[in-house]
């Protein structure tokens, strides 16, 4: 028995690679810490209240610099808005649209078939703007960073004073979070600063939780229903597995 | 193939097929009644694991395919739109994505047994040699497909490792260009990629063919090593090996739906999902993990060998990491010939067998060494002399171990036939868990 366990010790350190997040990229960073989300775990579904708070923090803080472009105003009905909501908010957005029947461009209130306006027309625009450093279309950062929800939340509530040795530009901040420990983004989050209609706290902490909340839906929308599915599948594939290894030892009763 | 002798079949539509063109006495021999080892473990399930992954690839990414623009402007949004807009598209590329992982898996544990249990000895060298070259083309499919996503990995690993063939003398600059079908990675690269990327599966597809029916002259290996001496010692394929066959497919199919609904980006990185960018470079350009063994024997080669007293390098660290590279799977197409051991099964070659396995252990530790940056230390030893002593262990067991226990190593006695050996075995323990 002891032999046969060889093998699989050998195999363990490739599982162990394998669950271990691979190379950190500039180690000097800070590690988020775990935090609670309602989303965690195979049953874990989005708060709709909390993705409705982080949705108004995301548009009266973020979406100043941040775009969101491959979220449209349709996919709200996600967060539990219904259509005469959607089309509400869609209508506060003016977009470009033509060219018209003269080729002119205008301007149109937005529609729930509409992306999320950006703040700047393009690229530059927006590094212009913002000191010479970009501010990351918001749609995918979850997923572009490691741990993400839990990174977001470390960095909107991890700015800290400077240590004494570090030197900081003008428009520069000190976050341990941030690879290089230096953000160009001003602490955007201050306690009381968006009004929550609804009981929550209006704190910075609170903000940072249910705006990273809402950003983790905008990067993986289909979630709910991949865990979802991925019962269904999982109990498929089991009880398909169970008869077929009844199937084999009946077969196989025969030769054992 | 057909030409042989026909079986009768009851059915008039099926007989009447047959006698004009004899897939059903194909498929009644080769999966029907094909003699196979009676005493195989489940390690032999992964050819058709193999097999069923392969054919997942290709249907998703063919359905992929039909929804994405190979474009420098488009394509990292068109990937977002499958996975946003397209009605399950989300599933398929999830599928795609950890299938591609899943596929290697499959494809590692399937090399790992044919080491172990000596699959590639006479006469099974040229069906071992094919299933070198489907890796070699799996790995270049792989690679390739990883760029089409065009996020920061994907450029910036496409753009790292097309680099590698100008360390290649005289025509490297050349093959470089040809690849990039310009002088940088960009829409070319991208373009040409994408059609080789459709291309290659089917490729793959053909040499399984051959792998396959190399597989059939020989038959199969077993456990033990030893050659089947008569009906007493096989199993018709059918039903005892389609139905262990479809067991085990089922549940290597449970971990990769685990992987693709509830852990589909765990095997991936982040930077990936950043759309790719030529001015911004990551800080830790890292390949897919199925590659990480590999990327560390590149990496250890970080000196020049030069003459002795003289200032001339023959080969440099960059074309020295290159060799190594390839080569550390090019010692794979003369394995048959470095082990020479009459004796096949590990089992009955201890030296080997723990040889073998501490090679295991060494390739992982590789792949550990490759997913870290290149100045990472473990308990205060740079990781890249640990690497370099790693991928020396490499070369050395295959190109001197190997062919020094093929003379002394005296190993134990082997069994007289599969079914004697079976027979013992039942008698000793009369539990089921010796279904091997």
């Amino acid at each position: 028995m002891i032999k046969r366990l060889i093998p699989v010790l050998a195999v363990l350190p490739l599982l162990l690679i394998m669950v271990v997040p691979q190379a950190e990229a500039a180690g000097d960073q800070k590690t988020a810490p775990h935090q609670h989300w309602h989303f965690s775990g195979p049953f874990g579904t989005y708060d709709r209240d909390a993705l409705q708070r982080g949705y108004l923090v995301y548009r009266q803080v973020c979406s100043a610099c941040h775009s969101m472009k491959r979220v449209a105003f349709r996919n709200l009905s996600d967060m539990g808005y219904n259509e005469a909501q959607i089309k509400a908010i869609a209508s506060e957005y003016n977009v470009a649209d033509g060219p018209d029947e003269e080729g002119e461009m205008f301007d149109r209130p937005a529609r729930p078939s509409d992306y999320f306006p950006s703040p700047f027309p393009n690229k530059n625009a927006a590094k212009a703007a913002n000191g010479g450093a970009y501010p990351p279309d918001l749609s995918l950062i979850t997923k572009a960073r490691h741990h993400g929800a839990d990174y977001i939340y470390a960095l909107l509530t991890g700015y800290e004073e400077p240590p004494e040795d570090k030197k900081l530009l003008a428009g520069q901040y000190y976050n341990p979070y941030m690879a290089g420990h230096v953000i160009a983004m001003a602490p955007p989050l201050s306690d009381g600063m968006v009004a929550y209609s609804d009981e929550s706290p209006m704190t910075t902490e609170q903000y940072a939780k249910d705006v990273s909340e809402f950003l983790a839906w905008a990067a993986e929308p289909e979630m709910e229903r991949r865990k979802q599915l991925g019962i269904q599948v999982l109990l498929f594939l089991a009880a398909f597995a169970a008869i077929m290894y009844g199937i084999k030892k009946k077969i196989w009763s025969d030769v054992h | 193939m057909g030409s042989g002798q026909r079986e009768q079949f009851d059915n008039p539509v099926i007989e009447w097929v047959d006698s004009r063109l004899p897939v059903f006495t194909l498929m009644q021999r080769e999966y029907g009644v094909f003699p196979t080892p009676r005493n195989f473990n489940y390690f032999w399930n992964f050819g058709a694991i193999a097999m069923v992954m392969l054919i997942l690839m290709i249907v998703t990414g063919i359905v992929l395919a039909m929804h994405y623009t190979a474009d420098v402007e488009k394509s990292f949004s068109a990937v977002e739109r499958i996975m946003r807009e397209v009605n399950g598209g989300w599933l398929i590329r999830y599928m795609h994505m950890n299938g591609a992982s899943f596929f290697f898996i499959a494809v590692y544990i399937h090399i790992f047994r044919g080491m172990y249990y000596g699959s590639y000895k006479k006469p099974r060298e040229l069906l071992w040699i094919l299933g070198v070259v489907i890796f070699l083309l799996m790995m270049a499919t792989a690679f390739i497909g990883y760029v089409l996503p065009w996020g920061q990995m994907s450029l910036w690993g496409a753009t790292v490792i097309t680099n590698l063939f100008s360390a290649i003398p005289l025509v490297g600059d050349s093959i470089v260009t040809l690849l990039w079908g310009g002088f940088s990675v960009d829409n070319p690269t991208l373009t040409r990629f994408f059609a080789l990327h459709y291309l290659l599966p089917f490729v793959i597809f053909a040499v399984v063919f051959l792998h396959v029916w190399a597989l059939h002259v020989t038959g199969s290996n077993n456990p033990l090593g030893i050659d089947t001496k008569g009906p007493q010692d096989t199993l018709p394929f059918h039903p005892y090996y389609t139905m262990k066959d479809t067991f085990g497919i089922l549940v290597f199919l449970i971990f990769f739906a685990i992987a693709v609904f509830y852990f589909p980006n765990a095997l991936g990185h982040p930077d990936n999902y950043i759309p790719a960018d030529p001015l911004v470079t990551p800080a830790h350009i890292v390949p897919e993990w199925y590659f990480l063994p590999f990327y560390a024997i590149l990496r250890a080669i970080t000196f020049d060998i030069s003459i002795p007293f003289t200032e001339i390098t023959i080969i440099s660290a960059k074309l020295g990491g290159v060799i190594a590279m390839f080569g550390s799977i090019g010692l794979w197409f003369i394995l048959p010939w470095l082990d020479s051991h009459p004796i096949r099964s590990a089992r009955f070659r201890p030296l080997y067998r723990t040889f073998l396995l501490i090679l295991l252990a060494d390739f992982v530790f590789l792949g550990y060494v490759g997913s870290q940056s290149a100045d990472a230390t473990l308990f205060g030893i740079p990781l890249s002399l640990l690497g370099l002593i790693a991928t020396a262990y490499y070369f050395i067991y295959f190109i001197a171990i190997l062919p020094w226990l093929s003379r002394n190593e005296k190993g134990r006695d082997l069994p007289n036939s599969i079914h004697e050996a079976v027979l013992e075995k039942e008698n000793k323990k009369m539990s089921p868990e010796a279904a091997e």
